[in-house]
């Protein structure tokens, strides 16, 4: 309404106003996209499910974001590598053997491996098992890798 | 979480990275300018007001941040007119050409070489001398990677110690490639030790385990 009664001097006024209004879009902006960069990383350190307490924390719109995320990245996996696609999700660092030894950081229960047979993931155990089996618990705090 | 997260980087040259973090954070830091003719009610806003809608009157000398002088600013300098900050100007130039060992340049302003970039923006008699004292600063980065090497060359384990007096007196884009330097470093001996096929837990798992979070609700 001061813009409309002609005075001129009241555009720095407004100027001014423009500006932090501007400012305070980047700030907000940069936010929810470092988030984001966040949650895709999400997907390729820790897996496609993601824990309660992460979920907790994203807006809705950021959990359909990371499905939809999943989706595109595992359309694209199946799309290289053959009939069978390829994970790219797995085998990070260079795969040095097909089995590994790991050690149980906590009680995870139950654990089926290829074969049929069940082991007990129980705190402290050692166990020798296929590299393929184990590496997303690794990634997410469950089993350690040792090395021999 | 740092090995697929990847954050926005800043800018380099005249140009911000609209939304890299750290240019958020450098546009931030202030320079020192003065009102060209008088703005009416911005006086609060500006540092300068009692309380009323008090106008700066023309002449005074202001603090702004970068954002706010490059969104003021304009070749005619009809609102606010803007000079570079003392550090970027010909008297420290000759400190930094004499020993640049000297120079705290983390407290000369945390992004020195960003924020020198961008005043560049505004033109100024003085850009020449600006960009040459912001070149000058290379000479400081020269010689913390020269200091950097001797450390690591001489003892494996106790360079996380020592760096951390060295790394204090670097500016953000200084301690950036000292970070990456590093890693490279971190890496190499990682490998060395044959630990580059150890699948690790992923570096999020390991914060979470360290932070309590607020009750979950199913």
């Amino acid at each position: 309404s001061e813009a409309k009664s002609g005075r001129t001097d009241l555009i720095f006024l407004i100027r001014f106003r423009h500006c932090c209004l501007l400012r305070n879009q980047r700030c907000l902006l940069a936010y929810l996209y470092d988030r984001l960069l966040r949650i895709r990383a999400l997907r390729w350190e820790y897996g496609s499910v993601l824990p309660n307490t992460i979920q907790f924390h994203m807006s809705a719109e950021e959990v359909e974001w990371f499905n939809r995320y999943k989706k595109s990245l595992a359309t694209y996996m199946r799309s290289v590598g053959g009939e069978e696609g390829l994970d790219l999700t797995q085998d990070i660092k260079p795969p040095k053997s097909l089995y590994i030894e790991v050690r149980c950081l906590k009680d995870h229960g139950e654990f089926e491996i290829d074969d049929g047979t069940t082991i007990l993931l129980k705190k402290n155990s050692q166990h020798f098992l296929p590299r393929w089996k184990c590496e997303q618990l690794i990634r997410q705090g469950v089993l350690e890798h040792i090395l021999s | 979480m740092s090995e697929a997260y990847f954050p926005v980087g800043p800018g380099l040259g005249l140009e911000e990275n609209f939304l890299s973090l750290d240019d958020i954070l450098m546009s931030q830091e202030k320079l020192p300018g003065r009102a060209e003719s008088a703005l009416p009610r911005l006086a609060l806003a500006l540092g300068k007001g009692g309380g009323g809608a008090e106008s700066v009157p023309e002449g005074s000398k202001l603090e702004i941040p970068l954002w706010l002088a490059k969104g003021l600013h304009d070749s005619k300098r009809r609102i606010i007119s803007v000079e570079p900050p003392k550090i970027y100007k010909e008297a420290w130039r000759t400190v930094f050409s004499a020993d640049a060992n000297v120079v705290d340049l983390h407290k000369m302003g945390p992004y020195y070489y960003g924020f020198g970039s961008q005043l560049l923006n505004f033109d100024n008699p003085e850009n020449p001398e600006i960009a040459q004292t912001v070149s000058n600063c290379v000479y400081h980065l020269q010689t913390f990677i020269s200091r950097f090497r001797r450390i690591m060359d001489s003892s494996q384990n106790a360079y996380n110690e020592d760096t951390s007096a060295l790394v204090a007196r670097l500016d953000e884009l200084e301690r950036a490639l000292f970070q990456v330097g590093q890693k490279g470093l971190n890496d190499f001996q990682c490998w060395e030790k044959g630990q580059a096929s150890q699948i690790t837990a992923s570096s999020l798992v390991q914060n979470y385990g360290k932070r309590k979070f607020a009750e979950v609700d199913g």
